[in-house]
């Protein structure tokens, strides 16, 4: 009896958490290395250790500035420059999935340590810049009562905002500063649980088509598969009807799109899956292919099958496609914007995403805006480090980037929703 | 009077010791019968089921750990019976905690360990309270 008490003991210690003392795999482009998938009796876990900012920014590269334009807000998650310059903000947080087993509980108060106390704003902020001098004075509520607003786009005199269960639109003047009437209900969204529940939107070229990204309803498959219908995929809706169809499936959370100016083409960035261990599955960015299946929830990075969804299904195994390019594990990428040549030569051609950062992993990933550089119209290289510091050296974290949007007048502008504040990057012109 | 007493230290379960103990039972089986239910059926309520009746298990097991433990600590208790007691409704418990985290990972991946772990951990139960219940027979001096 005493031997067996020592061996429960033991093993109890051993396999509590999965350490790994080896050096991260390279997990950036094409081709990331993919470590063995590991499941000890605890996922690896670091949540993040919130503090105030105080005297203190984010750090740019040399040539640059950063400066907070907004602060105070109440979760602010996407941005959107409009054509006269002004920022719209969307604020909100939603969810609120019901507990359904002793795990939601726990889990819930862990990662939501790592999140800011405020209740979520659930409006769009507008703020304006008057006078060009880089100080955003101006700012007013654009809308209100909303449902938890994340993805923004513009299409000629109509804004289109995805709430996190209705696609709606406000018509919109230039320099309007407050919505003239009521939401127009364009679609509704896929809301039931809504376990990942941020909307991404962007709007095609013609303004004729909408794309929103809806995320997966677990992190694979756990509510089950009936739970994940009309989830984790892209939606095409036409904007004058409000018809929808599935343009792109088994992305578990594309929660930023954006359209590739020049030629067309729709990106966007993924969350992918959890509790494989900290070094799996890579966070991408892929470009959004019609009718295109990327693998969630049988298999991540195209054949890689995961053992933890059952029934299996090896033809959309074989279907899946590969991602363009991956960022890393865990990163947690939630903002995504194509760069112009405003931003200077080294930032002119590729996007910048902004990573909220990790939980599940000892060692954090992301917590900080990276550029991804273009070539020919595909990314390449290494991902580059564009704002960061919001983790401290201290340990500390003192914001958490969500949504990042490029000004033509050439800016970059990210949300903050750690502390509530919106930066804007700008270039020193000599 | 000499009766009850002699009973008293032959290992007489305490009213209360006696329901946290043995009300544990049903919720591990239960947590079994789950499990073999998701096991065949892949409807992942199932597990939801057995997750619950785990937490319950635990929480009525736990208190009767603690009352057995501080009996074990008392002064007028001797024999090897509750020592034996105390250990296997200890081991039943540790393996019990340890089928709870197991039980939280998602969808299959609690499985084959959560059915193993659930199928020994409730035949540990009813074996931890018919050890404890087995020192109230008549006669029997431990």
């Amino acid at each position: 009896m005493r031997r067996s008490n020592l061996l429960a003991a033991a093993a109890l210690s051993a396999l509590l958490t999965a350490c790994g003392t080896d050096p991260d795999p390279v997990q950036h482009g094409h081709d990331p290395e993919l470590p063995d998938r590991q499941s000890g009796l605890l996922p690896s876990m670091n949540i993040a250790d919130p503090a105030a900012w105080g005297d203190q920014r984010p750090t740019v590269p040399q040539g640059y500035a950063i400066a907070a334009i907004a602060t105070n807000l109440r979760i602010p998650r996407q941005t959107l420059v409009l054509p006269n310059g002004d920022i719209l903000v969307a604020e909100g947080m939603g969810g609120g999935a019901p507990i359904l087993r002793p795990k939601d509980a726990i889990a819930g108060y862990i990662k939501g340590k790592g999140t800011s106390p405020v209740k979520g704003g659930d409006r769009l902020t507008l703020l304006r810049d008057g006078n060009g001098d880089g100080t955003y004075e101006g700012r007013a509520v654009f809308a209100e009562n909303l449902n938890a607003p994340y993805g923004l786009a513009l299409v000629g005199d109509r804004l289109y905002v995805a709430n996190q269960d209705a696609l709606v639109r406000f018509d919109y003047r230039d320099g309007q500063i407050r919505a003239s009437g009521p939401a127009v209900e364009v679609t509704k969204l896929p809301s039931a649980i809504n376990h990942h529940w941020t909307k991404s939107l962007a709007a095609s070229p013609d303004g004729r088509f909408l794309y929103v990204g809806i995320g997966s309803n677990s992190n694979i498959t756990e509510n089950g598969m009936a739970a994940e219908g009309d989830r984790a995929m892209v939606w095409q809706v036409d904007a004058e009807t409000g018809a929808h169809k599935p343009y792109a499936t088994g992305l578990r959370n594309p929660t930023a799109l954006a359209v590739q100016p020049g030629l067309g083409q729709l990106w966007a960035v993924v969350n992918e899956r959890d509790e494989l261990g900290p070094n799996l599955v890579p966070d991408y960015l892929t470009s959004v292919r019609q009718g295109g299946f990327y693998g969630w929830p049988f298999s991540y990075w195209g054949q890689n099958v995961d053992p933890r969804v059952r029934p299996q299904d090896p033809q959309k195994v074989a279907a899946a496609i590969r991602p363009d390019y991956a960022l890393g594990s865990h990163v947690a990428p939630l903002g995504l914007a194509f760069s112009s040549p405003a931003m200077g030569a080294r930032f002119g051609d590729g996007v910048f995403v902004g990573e909220h950062g990790s939980w599940n992993r000892n060692d954090p990933s992301g917590y900080k805006v990276v550029f991804v550089p273009f070539r020919g119209g595909r990314p390449t290289g290494a991902p580059v480090d564009f704002v960061s510091g919001f983790m401290g050296a201290d340990g500390k974290t003192r914001g958490r980037p969500v949504g990042v949007t490029v000004d033509p007048r050439g800016a970059l502008i990210v949300a903050d929703d750690l502390s509530n504040t919106i930066w804007r990057v700008t270039r020193y012109v000599r | 009077m000499a009766v009850s007493d002699n009973q008293r230290h032959r290992g007489a379960l305490h009213p209360i010791h006696a329901v946290l103990l043995a009300g544990a039972v049903p919720l591990f089986l239960g947590a079994m019968l789950s499990d073999i239910a998701y096991s065949s059926s892949y409807q992942v309520q199932w597990k939801n089921f057995a997750s619950w009746l785990i937490v319950g298990g635990l929480a009525l097991s736990g208190f009767a750990l603690l009352w057995s433990g501080i009996d074990l600590l008392r002064a007028d208790r001797r024999g090897k019976l509750p020592l034996a007691s105390f250990l296997l409704l200890l081991t039943t418990w540790a393996l019990g905690f340890i089928n709870a985290l197991i039980h939280a990972r998602d969808a299959w991946g609690s499985m084959p360990e959560g059915l193993v772990l659930s199928i020994i951990v409730a035949v540990l139960a009813v074996a931890a309270t018919w050890l404890a219940f087995s020192g109230l027979r008549p006669g029997a001096d431990k």
